[in-house]
């Protein structure tokens, strides 16, 4: 289990905050932290990583501690077994994809563990080729699974999906939830996509100005007024068409679009991007079997 | 038209054993330059870049005068070691290597200052120590900038006059360098063997600048 508590100064494009935070996550659970940019989520992982000094704070991982400013213990990065992935992937780009995996082996002899990981996300083909040759979303596999190379107990993933197009993020949402089953490994996922998050995690921390101000599951956080429906998913508003009387709202939920009719005074209070629940009262959802 | 050939060889010795020296403490200066979070760095910074603009006789003189066997450090070598830098080899490998640091150091800097520092954290969070990183990350990434230090730093050890003036002398086979010699047949109204050590020093210096050109911007092309 991780225990980790931390306050620091947060210097962001609104001027400083304040960064408090205490959060546990369980062994093998895969968590997603969500909120604005300037948030500090990214500050969270690299206080986690060891990458950023908090002014104070404690960590704990399965029993060993990794910080603890009162009593000035700070195990450095190094010897932190995380896997971390950058929202700029940072592959090394003097060498080849196979090279930068291996670079990052306890054992540099584990070939086997090597052809695994670049099977697993399909890069074997492209194991002799240099980053600069690759495509973002090929770059940032290869990023994947270069964390995981060294077997880390915890998996950080920085925003890992933000710079990629809507086609190769659900490609890479899928690879990284196969990880997840497949390893077993706890897993804290940076985000600020709604759609991605409902899709990725059950458990979630929204974080605003520094501080966890709500924790549940995407669609009990994503619903402020809860109602009481058979069936409810969170979603984001990607298109609104008025037509006449009433209007039809696109709301990307997981990674479909569905369409809502809404009454104009439903409407009025819409916009393109926000966050919403798709929910049904009356009517019995009919389960189709897909072929 | 005879003309001894020992100077152009002593320049070269002299440029390479002052490069060689150079890349030893110019990576580690260069390293510590451009990630110390230390304020003492920028005093340093503007030692290491003092010769680019003083004039070269200033650093001769300094360098003369603390060498002289008259002086502490001077009189501390001599009556402990036998050892006497004024007007021999060793000293103007010094003088060179204090006058060319900025070109080896500066080139190196702006190359680690340039890779994002995203790169090195990459590498610790991957468990590797600062000085495999340093080695397997940083340096390859910067072979350019390396190569630059490299080079200018011999170039620059070729051009050098006033240091070596001050402090060598003009002794043959021992700090006669091509610059010097030069000077010295120019004096002895001798412009032939001026002319042709001049030649020779302007073409190995426009050949070894161009190949450098050459290859930065190929190398780039890896990246």
């Amino acid at each position: 289990m991780i225990h980790f508590q931390a306050r620091k100064e947060l210097h962001t494009s609104d001027g400083p905050k304040r960064l408090e935070v205490d959060l546990r996550v369980e062994d093998g659970e895969f968590v997603t932290l969500f909120g604005e940019s300037g948030a500090g989520k990214t500050t969270i992982l690299r206080i986690l990583a060891g990458l950023t000094l908090p002014e104070s704070g404690r960590i704990e991982v399965d029993g060993s501690v990794w910080l603890d400013t009162a009593k000035k213990i700070n195990v450095p990065v190094q010897a932190r077994s995380i896997g971390l992935v950058f929202q700029s992937y940072n592959l090394f780009p003097n060498m080849t994809v196979r090279e930068n995996v291996r670079f990052a082996l306890i054992d540099p002899k584990e070939d086997n563990f090597i052809e695994e990981l670049l099977h697993m996300v399909q890069l074997t083909e492209l194991a002799d080729r240099k980053p600069a040759a690759l495509s973002a979303g090929q770059q940032q596999r290869v990023a994947l699974v270069r964390a995981l190379a060294r077997r880390p107990r915890i998996l950080l993933l920085d925003e890992p999906l933000s710079a990629l197009d809507a086609a190769m993020r659900e490609k890479l949402q899928d690879d990284i939830l196969e990880i997840y089953r497949k390893f077993k490994i706890t897993t804290i996922f940076v985000s600020h996509d709604v759609s991605e998050v409902s899709k990725m995690s059950r458990r979630m921390l929204l974080i605003k100005d520094g501080r966890i101000i709500k924790e549940g599951s995407p669609t009990e956080i994503f619903s402020p007024a809860n109602p009481s429906g058979k069936f409810k998913f969170a979603g984001e508003i990607i298109a609104i068409e008025d037509d006449g009387i009433v209007a039809v709202v696109t709301v990307l939920v997981g990674n479909n679009p569905t369409k809502v009719v809404a009454t104009q005074a439903e409407r009025a209070v819409l916009r393109v991007g926000d966050k919403v629940v798709v929910a049904s009262k009356a009517f019995n959802p009919i389960l189709l079997k897909a072929v | 038209m005879a003309c001894d050939l020992q100077p152009l060889w002593l320049t070269f010795k002299l440029a390479a054993v002052t490069t060689g020296i150079l890349l030893v403490i110019g990576i580690p200066l260069a390293y510590w330059l451009a990630y110390s979070p230390r304020k003492l760095k920028y005093a340093i910074e503007t030692l290491v870049s003092m010769p680019l603009v003083l004039p070269p006789t200033v650093l001769g003189f300094y360098l003369l005068v603390a060498f002289s066997p008259k002086f502490y450090l001077g009189n501390f070598l001599e009556t402990q070691f036998g050892i006497r830098l004024v007007f021999s080899f060793a000293g103007l490998v010094i003088g060179s290597v204090l006058f060319s640091l900025p070109f080896m150091v500066n080139p190196i800097k702006a190359g680690f200052q340039n890779l994002p520092v995203s790169l090195m954290e990459a590498a610790y969070t991957l468990g590797k120590s600062k000085s495999e990183t340093l080695w397997k990350v940083l340096l390859p990434n910067i072979r350019p900038a390396l190569l630059t230090g490299i080079v200018m730093a011999f170039a620059h050890t070729i051009g050098e006059f006033g240091v070596v003036l001050m402090l060598g002398g003009n002794i043959p086979g021992e700090t006669r360098v091509a610059s010097i010699a030069i000077y010295g047949e120019v004096e002895a109204l001798n412009y032939a063997a001026a002319g042709y050590y001049s030649l020779i020093l302007f073409i190995l210096s426009f050949l070894i600048l161009f190949t450098l050109y050459w290859f930065n911007r190929k190398s780039l092309r890896f990246f």
